[in-house]
């Protein structure tokens, strides 16, 4: 999961890397009593999980009162990439020197951890100039590493010492915690020498969150997602009309990459997994059943372990209890699929020789 | 080089030339034994099961289990591993193969954490050992060895190598070419996590000599760039055998992790477009459905 920029900064100060004042809130009443707390000037940061919150206009500099009645409102309603605001930070204002960026992420080619950092930072990654890059293995970063960054880069004396202290502590954060990736930029030169982090982006492993109790607080996913991962299948929303139901995540993203070509417009990615059994694809129906929007399933199997025949009795029950009432279309190969489509025959579910036609009877079946 | 062919076949003389050894870890699992039970059916010769505190027991009647991988492998000096246990203790269970003298080890589990795959590399690397997976279907020479999950229908002697991230695409990829004509030699599975214990360059390298191999399918998925580095590779060796590619997620949303803990797409790193654009530069036509690639494939072949 991608942590919110406060919510990084929650680690970044546990782990005692340098943060300038700031608190986080959900409403406006509670939003004015920080202000007060706090005092002007300040920054009003709108929490989304993605990046280019600057251009969209997500950070505003608030003087006195009359500005944050007006922006916190402002920045509070931005949607940015499809993302609304979860909170509003304010942030202690900054009298800067230089920006500098500073990140520890898993390199997946080369398998190891890598650091990256420039003097030249507060852009986004991809256009940051005159990148330093360490491969550090399992992440950690020994005294002399941090040492040789902070010389490439060209800092010294105060600015130097705290680089160092800022990328060791970053490291710890980044093996406690099994980040994926941990950001800090702009990591700021202040006039006075010392080192801030200014934004904070971490991504932790998923896969060990059941090592990481203290980290779920932070979980953001619809009720939907969550009990798709208690069944043991895996959902994303989107935001079509199109339901997509498959087993295995390559033959599903393939189904709403075609769909898509043919001018559909998924309303989920719904993985029924490798153990997929009749109950759980009941529990898939039901989650679908809830959805907004949706007009119509497409159904891709190919089975293999999973029976199509498995999947061909929720169905037929979710029929029965009048769970689904809306058109399916769908495709079975593999194990048992004669007997799944005798199964099916003459119920609501449409059966086809080949996923392209299941995917133009869909597309043509359901308009908007 | 990995002689993977060695790994799995032996050598003509071996006196388990295409007889190889495997142990099954987590034998007594719902999972472990089903498998089990299918690789056996398949024609793969399973010598041994591990279950902690089932040791002395017989899996149906016949394969002996053992407390412990050490005592698997000396009683049988299999070299071959496949692991069925839930991802929590899958590191465990790898370092103990891998300190037994495991030399091939075939990671079935999804869901292991990135940290613990990387440890079991650190310790592969020093122990001269292989891994596929983890999050793999498996891997096969089809109508020989079947190591894995992969159901058999779709699969047939041939010579074209598969390699794939997703277990559902490779079965559909290569079930289209079976119908076609094109039967396989090998199929690999990379599998979808984020870090790969034989990443698609390391498959690559481990088919790319297969003397009479027609052809290569490669099926990526969005997420990381080892196409992009594989695509770049195949520039840099010249490797000219017929090659295609699949790449699915060209519709997925970005920062969103579709299903496999590996397929997201970050800012532009991992997309489709830049995996697509990276084959097209290597001269590898990137299929736009999973039934187009027996086509492409055709026409590289006929052009040869």
């Amino acid at each position: 999961m991608q942590l919110l920029e406060f919510q990084a900064k929650e680690l970044f100060r546990e782990y005692g890397i340098n943060l300038l004042e700031s608190i986080s809130s959900t409403n406006i009443e509670d939003g004015r009593k920080h202000a007060k707390k706090l005092g002007y000037p300040f920054v009003i940061k709108i929490q989304v999980p993605v990046g280019g919150r600057g251009k969209a206009g997500g950070i505003q500099k608030c003087q006195n009162d009359d500005e944050f009645e007006l922006k916190y409102p402002q920045v509070m309603d931005l949607t940015i990439k499809g993302e609304k605001a979860r909170a509003i930070l304010l942030e202690k204002m900054a009298d800067i020197k230089k920006e500098l960026y500073l990140s520890i992420f898993l390199n997946r080619s080369k398998r190891c951890y890598t650091i990256i950092a420039s003097a030249e930072g507060g852009v986004e990654i991809e256009s940051v100039k005159n990148q330093i890059i360490k491969e550090v293995g399992l992440g950690d970063v020994s005294d002399e590493l941090a040492k040789e960054v902070a010389k490439e880069m060209k800092l010294e004396g105060k600015t130097a010492e705290q680089f160092i202290d800022t990328l060791k502590k970053l490291s710890k954060l980044t093996i406690e915690k099994e980040a994926e990736l941990v950001e800090i930029n702009p990591l700021a030169i202040m006039q006075d020498g010392s080192v801030m982090a200014l934004d904070g982006k971490f991504v932790t492993d998923d896969n060990s969150n059941f090592r990481h109790d203290e980290l779920q607080k932070y979980q953001e996913k619809t009720a939907n997602e969550v009990q798709a991962e208690k069944s043991g299948f895996s959902l994303v929303e989107l935001d079509g009309n199109i339901a997509v139901v498959g087993n295995g995540a390559g033959l599903v993203m393939s189904t709403l990459d075609m769909l898509s070509d043919n001018g559909g417009k998924p309303a989920c990615f719904l993985d029924v997994g490798g153990g997929a059994t009749t109950e759980s694809v009941y529990e898939a129906l039901t989650l679908i059943s809830r959805l907004p929007r949706v007009k119509g399933i497409l159904v891709n199997l190919y089975g293999g372990i999973v029976k199509t025949t498995v999947v061909a009795e929720a169905f037929l029950q979710a029929y029965e209890n009048n769970l689904i009432d809306m058109p399916v279309f769908s495709r079975l190969k593999g194990t048992e699929s004669e007997k799944a489509k005798e199964m099916l025959r003459g119920s609501r579910t449409k059966i086809f020789d080949s996923v392209e036609e299941a995917i133009n009877a869909a597309v043509m079946g359901i308009k908007k | 080089m990995t002689d993977i062919f060695g790994l799995l076949k032996g050598k003509p003389g071996d006196s388990d030339y295409e007889h190889k050894g495997v142990i099954v870890q987590g034998i007594t699992g719902a999972y472990g034994s089903l498998h089990a039970k299918q690789m056996i059916a398949y024609g793969t010769n399973i010598v041994a099961g591990v279950t902690p505190g089932k040791g002395g027991q017989k899996f149906e009647d016949k394969v002996p289990i053992f407390n412990t991988m050490k005592e698997a492998v000396d009683a049988t000096n299999a070299k071959i591993s496949i692991v069925f246990v839930p991802a929590k203790f899958f590191l465990s269970a790898a370092k103990e193969a891998l300190e037994s003298g495991i030399k091939l080890l075939v990671a079935i589990p999804e869901h292991v954490p990135i940290r613990d795959t990387m440890k079991v590399l650190d310790l592969a690397n020093k122990k001269g050992a292989i891994i596929i997976g983890p999050n793999t279907p498996g891997i096969m020479i089809p109508e020989l060895i079947k190591i894995g999950i992969m159901p058999p229908m779709p699969f047939k002697a041939g010579k074209i190598a598969v390699l794939s991230k997703s277990g559902t695409l490779l079965y559909e990829i290569s079930d289209a070419l079976t119908t076609s004509g094109f039967g396989q030699s090998i199929t690999i599975g990379i599998g979808g996590d984020p870090v790969n214990g034989t990443r698609l360059i390391d498959a690559f390298e481990m088919v790319k000599d297969i003397p009479d191999m027609e052809g290569l399918v490669i099926v990526g998925e969005i997420g990381g760039d080892s196409e992009e580095i594989l695509a770049q590779r195949i520039i840099d060796t010249g490797f000219n055998k017929p090659t295609v590619a699949y790449i699915a997620g060209r519709a997925a949303p970005k920062e969103k992790r579709m299903g496999h803990a590996g397929a997201i797409v970050m800012g532009n790193y991992g997309s489709a477009e830049s995996k697509v654009s990276m084959f097209n530069k290597a001269n590898i036509p990137v299929a736009k459905r999973p039934a187009e690639v027996p086509v492409l494939l055709a026409g590289k072949i006929r052009l040869e």
